[in-house]
């Protein structure tokens, strides 16, 4: 498809949702057409760098009830890079308090007349409940500890990008899996494509239940490094734990930072990967994050053609000349 | 008041141990015969392919008032109850204020008197402003007319207050109503603690959260003496435990919610509101336990936790949205389409569990077609096939993840004490 001009206004390939709400419900086809429209994307603006105009006059709301920073910004720019407005809605706390429901401040801004809303907030469901409400696209960027799927694509599109592809690949979470919205994209993400997924960190962060749905559970860092080809580090969330889950940040380290060291017994061509923000000296340390097997930034850039992707497929098909396959079915009415 | 007779239905009374097609006639607002009238009546009732039973109980209801009528109130609760086929409900104390004086119990009693609709016997706080820090006036709340003592909607959560309140009921012989929850495990909580739990990323109250807190009270019951009552049973470790104490002669007995055996923790993984409630929704194996339990009677009876909050409660945030479900006009339908349909249970045992029982418990002259008991009677469409709308409940709110639903079984009339209080 000639998506090489910027002037061009093709449509998106079909996709059949209305929302991008969670990974685990998208099928591998599915997974893959993201990633592979990321991936046109990415090329078509010269690596993330020039823009395209092919959401002219559509407009994108950034619905934050958490704070962000980077994922607010690769949102923006991303819908910026395809000629889309944007809207920068932070919800505070306060505003709450003064007594709107967050469903009825998203209301407001669906009456504005906008395609699509990027929702971040700190409990698991809530874009879900949004897209069973609203009458236009939700995407979830980052529900509590349940799911942020566009992080799961960014670290899958980085890992096939260098790997070229995720059949067979063994892929390490390591760290706060518990808590990590991260982790439970990738997880979904990474098994539908073929990969193997091995969790490890402390036993009160990594429950038994997850051999359940198919991936390995280790408590044992040392034992697993040799055998992965990428490691995904994530960072100790402590604003979510009500209890500290180890006795110490020491002695956590001690068993699963990722050291110098460490790197020594891994395979040459391990990948390391982070989602960010992350703690030096606690998930890994400074030489680690800044090794050449780390594409931490190359995820900060890949973030940018997943959300393209994202974005694309969900308002693309939202012009006038729509096709008339009608309306997409509403997700958010599942269960 | 005069006579009515209760025409041809399948009597079904477990305190007599009777079920059989038989007539039923009612003089005065008083069982006066199971058996075939002679001579006419003032007013008559077929009752042809219908199950006419003692008036149901529900031992555990919110009627929210005082306090919280935006969610229901004495007489939009005690319809809904009259509605499902209940013609008696305990409202449990959890009100703002809680219901800890006796001018507190006199105020329900006037509130129902004025409604006029169903029985509400009240349940008294176990502790002075359900604080949980010192006991009640359980004599004056008894004196008044509290049939039970009951800090619901928590634990009772000083062992030591919890021993002397299972000490000083004894000498009424009335039951604590217990919560069982060890609060430290559930703190951020909004459901089961398992595999769905985990997958969605939600705050988990694991099964042991409530099984420690039944071991503790079963302890305190054996060591007083004291009667014990089990709230919403919900774990398979609780059956066992109730079980375990019974065959040992500790005076326990247990409820449990038409919720808790027929939904799983599955059903929150539409993150649906209404299907949070405390205790939450467990697994499979926890609903088969249950019903195994109502079954050999280790759980005595079936009631609702109808616990009623307004619809914008309840479209808020998962974590912000507030536990509870409503129970009072989906009961039947669901006891008889989860336990009598599929054979688990008989109607027998049906009937028990949800009349005969729960007044025994209560210790209240209810659950009975004896001769010259009062005529609180149920009669029961036991082959009604109906769907559950929520825009059509009597209870003033919605939050019930049942909407929608087909269920078999539902109340054809409700009759308090001689009176046709409800006729579909």
């Amino acid at each position: 498809m000639p998506l090489a001009s910027p002037a061009t206004s093709v449509a998106p390939p079909a996709w059949g949702h209305r929302h991008l709400l969670d990974l685990e419900r998208l099928s591998a086809t599915e997974i893959g057409l993201l990633l592979d429209t990321a991936g046109r994307l990415k090329e078509a603006t010269d690596g993330c760098r020039t823009k395209l105009s092919v959401l002219a006059g559509r407009t994108v709301v950034n619905l934050f009830f958490e704070n962000s920073t980077r994922t607010r910004t690769s949102f923006a720019l991303a819908a910026r890079r395809l000629g889309a407005d944007v809207v920068d809605f932070s919800a505070s706390a306060s505003s709450l308090a003064k007594g709107e429901s967050f469903i009825d401040t998203a209301r407001n801004l669906e009456a504005m007349g906008i395609d699509a809303v990027v929702v971040r907030h700190a409990t698991p469901g809530t874009p879900h409940l949004l897209a069973r409400h609203l009458d236009v696209g939700v995407i979830n960027a980052g529900d509590g500890p349940h799911e942020h799927p566009t992080q799961g694509l960014l670290d899958i599109f980085s890992i096939r990008e260098r790997r070229g592809s995720l059949a067979g690949c063994t892929v390490g979470l390591v760290g706060d899996i518990a808590h990590s919205r991260t982790a439970r994209s990738n997880i979904h993400g990474l098994l539908k494509l073929g990969a193997r997924v091995i969790l490890c960190g402390p036993p009160t962060l990594v429950s038994p239940w997850w051999r359940e749905l198919g991936a390995e559970v280790s408590h044992d860092l040392d034992a697993i490094i040799p055998r992965c080809d990428v490691l995904n580090l994530l960072r100790i969330q402590f604003e979510r734990q009500n209890t500290r889950p180890f006795p110490s940040v020491r002695e956590y380290a001690a068993l699963y930072a990722m050291t110098g060291e460490r790197m020594r017994r891994a395979r040459p061509e391990l990948l390391i990967l982070a989602p960010g923000p992350i703690n030096r000296g606690v998930e890994m340390t400074a030489d680690v994050a800044d090794c050449p097997q780390s594409v931490i930034l190359d995820q900060v850039t890949n973030g940018l053609a997943v959300r393209m992707g994202v974005l694309w497929l969900l308002c693309g098909h939202r012009a006038g000349a729509e096709p008339s396959a009608g309306a997409p079915a509403r997700e958010g009415e599942a269960g | 008041m005069g006579t009515l007779l209760v025409r041809g239905g399948r009597v079904i009374d477990p305190s007599q141990a009777i079920d059989r097609i038989d007539d039923l006639l009612v003089r005065d607002g008083v069982v006066a015969a199971i058996g075939r009238a002679a001579g006419p009546t003032d007013e008559s009732l077929d009752a042809t392919g219908m199950i006419v039973a003692p008036g149901l109980v529900d031992m555990h209801v919110h009627l929210r008032e005082p306090g919280r009528e935006e969610d229901e109130t004495i007489e939009t609760g005690t319809r809904a109850a009259l509605a499902g086929g209940f013609t008696s409900v305990a409202c449990i104390p959890n009100t703002e204020p809680p219901i800890d004086t006796q001018a507190a119990v006199g105020f329900i009693h006037q509130k129902a008197a004025r409604a006029d609709t169903c029985n509400v016997f009240v349940v008294g706080c176990v502790s002075r402003d359900r604080a949980g820090k010192e006991l009640a006036d359980i004599g004056g709340l008894f004196e008044a007319g509290a049939v039970a003592f009951s800090d619901d909607g928590a634990p009772v959560y000083d062992a030591e207050l919890m021993r002397r309140a299972l000490e000083y009921c004894r000498m009424f012989d009335v039951p604590i109503l217990a919560h069982e929850e060890v609060l430290e495990l559930t703190r951020g909580g909004v459901m089961h603690e398992g595999l769905v739990s985990l997958a969605l990323g939600l705050g988990g109250m694991p099964a042991a959260a409530e099984e420690i807190m039944i071991g503790r009270d079963i302890a305190l019951a054996a060591c007083t003496g004291g009667r014990l009552h089990v709230m919403h049973v919900s774990t398979a470790g609780g059956v066992a435990q109730v079980r375990e104490a019974k065959a040992r002669g500790i005076r326990v007995t247990a409820e449990a919610c038409p919720h808790h055996f027929t939904l799983t923790d599955e059903a929150l993984r539409g993150f649906d509101a209404n299907c949070k409630m405390s205790p939450p929704l467990r697994t499979a194996a926890d609903v088969e336990a249950i019903i195994a339990g109502l079954a050999d009677g280790t759980i005595d009876c079936i009631a609702t936790d109808h616990a009623p909050h307004a619809r914008e409660k309840k479209m808020l945030e998962l974590d912000r949205a507030p536990f509870g479900i409503l129970g009072l006009e989906t009961a039947i339908g669901l006891a008889v389409t989860q336990l009598v349909a599929p054979g688990r249970i008989d109607w027998l045992r049906l009937i028990d569990a949800m009349s005969t029982a729960p007044a025994r418990i209560l210790g209240v002259p209810r659950g009975t077609l004896r001769p010259g008991a009062v005529a609180d009677i149920t009669i029961i469409d036991p082959d009604a096939t109906w769907e559950v709308d929520v825009a059509a409940f009597r209870s003033k709110s919605v939050n019930s993840p049942f909407h929608g639903w087909t269920l078999r079984g539902r109340a054809a009339a409700t009759i308090v004490a001689g009176r046709v209080k409800f006729r579909r």
